[in-house]
């Protein structure tokens, strides 16, 4: 099979912004069409990937132990977190709706949270095994990425519509605004990671792939 | 640089290919990582911006109608999406209602100004002023405009308050859920096209 060649061995560098691609003889520091700034790789990729992904783990924790609403009815209030949302929906036979709630809340950072860190750590180890499935793995990761603001907004709609003073009222609570969190600084951290390092070393060895593959078969 | 306008880079591992004409429905992959290259767009200059009009409109019906209203021992409330961002911006966690704001409110309507700006000057074959900026603005907005998740969000609510009240929703609810369709339509990626174009 014929293989395309890199950018880098055409001197050519692509413009994330406008999708041009860049001829780069006379290194230029933007891009000629839109202006943005141009790197081979995006800065610090590694770095800043791990950095927010941290950072949104840490969060993670009291996104999930503190309450994100409290309901009052007739006086009586009761603080919930986003696990007994979903246990509440799945325990009145809800299960769809349980589960909805269960894989945007849970489910998709938990999924985000293993995902960056296999594709940092293969990454850092100059892996070879699997590219072309670490590179759909990213765009799956880049793809989920915000439908875990789903629980965000409908907490922002419950607790704006439930206010009938003694008699019923929701109010948001801080557990909310720590998932909101997570949920930004996972994007942040998807973003900053850059696809084309889990190539780069290919192009050292470009039949590398194929002799381990022999090796593994013997 | 005529020889470069004619290649295409794939973003997620930097392979190049030359540029093809695509029929209807079809799109090229990359051959290396399978990340899609190009996907055939079948938008005028002229639809897009029709679409965008249209889009307008029901971003106001979206934003000054209820979503959802609800009723208790015949007492009524409704709230639109702003309320919702109120509610949020109580008290310590204003961040969020920021970040809610941006996702349900500001970024979509950016999206909606820039694309009639550029489009509309598109139209006459010109470069709007400020065209670079907009284009720009328009790549950086995309991901931080969530009407999707707001309007499955919407539904949700409606769902979890069904069991507790009636719940009718309201005209803000259909808009967006047109809305965020047609977002999906005109808010894309294949913008970038307006670059060859004018």
């Amino acid at each position: 099979m014929s293989t395309p060649p890199y950018a880098d061995e055409l001197n050519l560098c692509l413009c994330h912004t406008c999708g041009l691609a860049c001829d780069m003889t006379f290194e230029p520091h933007e891009c000629e069409r839109c202006g943005a700034p141009l790197h081979r790789r995006k800065t610090n990729s590694l770095t800043r990937t791990w950095a927010y992904m941290i950072a949104a783990l840490v969060f993670y924790i009291p996104a999930n132990l503190l309450p994100v609403m409290n309901t009052k009815m007739v006086g009586n209030g009761a603080d919930s977190t986003i696990m007994s949302g979903v246990l509440e929906f799945w325990e009145a036979g809800a299960w769809d709706i349980a589960l909805i709630i269960f894989i945007a809340s849970i489910a998709v950072p938990g999924i985000k949270f293993v995902a960056i860190t296999l594709l940092l750590v293969t990454v850092q180890r100059d892996s070879e095994w699997a590219r072309k499935e670490r590179s759909t793995l990213y765009r799956f990761v880049e793809v989920i990425g915000y439908w875990s603001m789903l629980d965000v907004i409908v907490v922002a709609l419950v607790a704006s519509l439930v206010k009938f003073q003694a008699l019923a009222d929701i109010e948001p609570r801080p557990g909310i605004l720590f998932f909101g969190l997570v949920v930004v600084f996972t994007m942040l951290s998807a973003m900053s990671f850059d696809p084309r390092l889990i190539w780069d070393k290919e192009r050292e060895n470009p039949h590398n792939e194929e002799v381990t593959d022999e090796v593994t078969s013997h | 640089m005529a020889t470069t306008d004619q290649l295409i880079i794939c973003e997620h591992c930097d392979s190049v290919y030359q540029k093809a004409t695509l029929a209807k429905h079809q799109k090229t992959l990359c051959t290396r990582c399978g990340g899609v290259l190009q996907r055939y767009n079948g938008l005028t200059v002229e639809q897009r911006l029709a679409l965008t009009f249209t889009a307008l409109m029901l971003w106001i019906f979206a934003n000054f109608y209820p979503v959802m209203s609800i009723s208790l021992k015949g007492v009524k409330n409704s709230a639109t999406l702003w309320d919702s961002v109120l509610a949020l911006s109580m008290g310590p966690i204003t961040f969020i209602a920021m970040v809610a704001a941006i996702a349900m409110i500001i970024a979509p309507i950016f999206q909606l100004l820039l694309l009639i700006w550029v489009l509309g000057f598109a139209l006459g074959g010109r470069r709007s002023p400020g065209f670079k900026l907009s284009m720009r603005w328009l790549e950086t907005l995309r991901p931080w405009s969530m009407l999707e998740v707001c309007l499955l969000g919407a539904m949700v609510a409606v769902i979890k308050l069904a069991g507790l009240l009636d719940v009718l929703p309201g005209i803000g609810l259909f808009a967006l859920a047109a809305l965020s369709l047609m977002m999906i339509r005109i808010a894309g990626r294949d913008i970038r096209e307006l670059w060859d174009l004018v």
